[in-house]
């Protein structure tokens, strides 16, 4: 019973860091109806930014302020992932507006490559690691109800928090402020949003903008937790049911979809895996996806697909 | 001037109906078919058969497949890659446990594999479409991955999952220098691509692009959707399958899982968004393309880089080719949505003006 509390914990918080990058493709398809797959090309990119910028301000600052030269670091990626968005917007997306879905998808693709060539060559491509001052030692919890306890990591516990802060500061922000009235609107209809005059280059450079925080975040914590290398970028495979399963354009979909999978994979993998010859995690999570689709298509949150003749 | 079919008269259904109405193209078409059978094999050195031409007609096969489901029965797919590699493993199983397999019927059976699991594998599609789709056929390319790289059975128990295939033997004919492989290869995409038009003028191809242009007002007008999209992934399969046990066969003859990563189905799907959605002759297109532009760059930086008098490691190389493949990609794409075959097309109706233009 133990055993299997630790791994649905241990699955939860995959789950939940899942989720985070889930996020990034749910706003962007949200506001503009692209399915961004540079999303795990800004992680890989964003992280980059943040291991060396962290790196160079410690190195400036003489070593003594590992938090300051974070701070500092932060706000240097973000203003980077500003740029990145910016540029993003401006010279592909401006030019392909009305296009089908498939060609959008292969420009981010593209944008894919050019990001991850673009990242390596700025900031290079070994491995780094982000320091960010995470806990590693994992802590034994319920110890009283237990025999032996459970065992919690709490690098993904705190993972796990920032993600739901996240979370529930971007639903704020898409509920309560003007901007995020906005986003909704263009997310509904792009001509209606456009004649009652929101700026739609404007709403989808502030869409990228957040989207590329949002990969910040991811980065620095997949990056301290894996460190900062190419197969960062890959993440955003892992995502992909997670943002199918929650439905493209929810962003609680995106939440719930991550700790499904995260604990359908962390089960699969310790319950089912020895069976089958291990291994399973990364297909399990797309039949899963899969299953779950057969039954509702939009997937758990999105909008019902309608179709008129 | 030259390139005007005034003159030409259709006297008959047959003459108004045929794949190439216009004389001129005839001729065209005929020629070039004629000068890759004829003039590239004497023309062509070694590294050109094994690093461009052999994965170029191979590919473009795939692609052809590809463009068959996604150009014209408007499902997206982002598993071709895991129907390559169906289409190989099965193909090599045929022919290494049943005892004096030919080569063509273990190709054929590898195909009809890769044909079975489309359909399985096109279930969804009954259900979901569009991006919701593409993410779910990735649940195919995954599966698949994980399957030839544990299940031991599939690469005969072969201690490193890598498998081989040696003394390709076509009824007698034995393929082993490069220009032989070319012309198979040559061969076996002029009977399939002439398949694949001839399937987009027939009945099943116009169910594919009703289904692909409005599947709800396809199926009022009454074509039943489940037979034409799981035709349409059984027939792309076929020729994807077909083409991975070639691309294993012929072009690789020792080969892993990697050899048809998600990254193969990337580039495929590239192939046939650039080269035109919809068109035959843009899966062409976008197989030149997307073979020839990595080894285009590779040769060309370097040597650019020396004509500024820098030198550019390989890995700024690599870089540098990741970014100009990456630019290159979103530029066609905004210039030209609709494919390199779209661009043709333009061309050629200029052509038949020219040089009147008014």
């Amino acid at each position: 019973m133990a055993f299997f509390l630790e791994t649905l914990i241990g699955g939860l918080m995959a789950g939940m860091l899942y989720a985070l990058v889930a996020l990034g493709f749910v706003l962007i398809f949200k506001a503009s109806g692209v399915f961004n797959f540079a999303q795990g090309a800004m992680v890989l990119f964003a992280a980059l930014a943040m291991a060396r910028f962290s790196e160079w301000f410690n190195a400036a600052l003489g070593g003594d302020s590992l938090l300051l030269a974070n701070i500092l670091a932060f706000i240097a990626s973000g203003g980077v992932m500003f740029v990145v968005a910016w540029v993003i917007e401006r010279l592909a997306l401006r030019n392909l507006v009305n296009q089908e879905g498939a060609t959008l998808l292969m420009a981010t693709l593209g944008i894919t490559y050019v990001l991850e060539g673009v990242g390596q060559t700025i900031f290079g491509s070994e491995i780094y690691a982000i320091d960010v001052g995470m806990p590693k030692e994992p802590v034994m919890m319920f110890e009283n109800l237990f025999e032996g306890g459970i065992l919690i990591n709490k690098e993904d516990f705190i993972a796990a928090l920032i993600a739901a802060a996240l979370v529930a500061g971007l639903s704020l922000f898409f509920q309560k402020t003007s901007t995020g009235r906005a986003l909704r609107a263009v997310a509904d209809d792009h001509q209606a949003a456009l004649s009652i005059g929101i700026p739609l280059n404007r709403i989808w450079v502030i869409v990228w903008c957040v989207a590329g925080i949002v990969a910040l975040v991811a980065g620095i914590i997949w990056g301290s937790k894996l460190g900062v290398q190419f197969s960062l970028a890959t993440v955003a495979l892992r995502a992909l049911p997670v943002v199918i399963l929650g439905g493209l354009t929810s962003v609680p979909g995106a939440i719930i979809g991550g700790l499904i999978i995260g604990v359908g994979e962390k089960l699969s993998e310790v319950y089912l895996g020895p069976y089958v010859g291990g291994g399973i995690e990364i297909w399990f999570a797309y039949m899963l996806a899969l299953v779950f689709l057969l039954f509702r298509p939009q997937g758990l949150f999105g909008e019902k697909i309608i179709d008129r003749v | 001037m030259i390139y005007r079919e005034n003159g030409q008269f259709k006297t008959s259904y047959g003459a108004d109906q045929q794949i190439f109405p216009i004389a001129q193209d005839r001729w065209a078409v005929l020629a070039i078919i004629a000068f890759a059978f004829i003039g590239v094999p004497l023309l062509a050195d070694e590294y050109m058969f094994r690093a461009i031409l052999i994965p170029f007609l191979i590919l473009s096969l795939a692609a052809l497949g590809v463009n068959l489901l996604v150009g014209y029965c408007g499902q997206i797919t982002l598993g071709a890659g895991a129907f390559m590699a169906i289409g190989a493993y099965a193909a090599y199983n045929f022919l290494i446990r049943i005892d004096g397999m030919p080569l063509l019927g273990a190709l054929i059976l590898g195909g009809l594999t890769s044909a079975a699991m489309g359909i399985l594998f096109g279930i969804p599609s009954l259900r979901v479409r569009g991006l919701y789709l593409a993410v779910a056929t990735l649940a195919a390319q995954f599966f698949w991955d994980w399957a030839f790289l544990r299940i031991k059975w599939f690469t005969n128990d072969s201690s490193s999952g890598s498998v081989s295939v040696s003394n390709l033997d076509f009824f007698g004919w034995t393929i082993d220098a490069p220009a032989e492989k070319y012309l198979f290869c040559l061969g076996m995409l002029v009977v399939f691509g002439l398949l694949a038009k001839n399937m987009t003028r027939a009945s099943i191809g116009r169910q594919w692009m009703a289904i692909r242009d409005m599947d709800v007002a396809a199926e009022v007008i009454g074509i039943r959707p489940m037979w034409a999209k799981l035709s349409a992934f059984a027939v792309s399969s076929f020729f994807v399958g077909v083409a991975g046990a070639m691309w294993g066969f012929v072009h690789l003859g020792s080969w892993e899982p990697a050899a048809f990563s998600v990254d193969r189905s990337f580039q495929l799907l590239f192939m046939v968004i650039i080269g035109g959605l919809g068109s035959i002759v843009g899966s062409f297109f976008g197989a030149a393309f997307i073979v020839i532009l990595p080894i285009f760059l590779n040769q060309m930086l370097p040597a650019l880089g020396g004509l500024f008098g820098v030198s550019i490691s390989t890995a700024a190389v690599s870089h540098a080719e990741l970014i100009i493949f990456g630019v290159l990609i979103v530029f066609f794409l905004i210039v030209e949505p609709h494919g390199l075959a779209r661009l043709w097309a333009t061309s050629k109706e200029k052509l038949r003006l020219w040089p009147f233009p008014h």
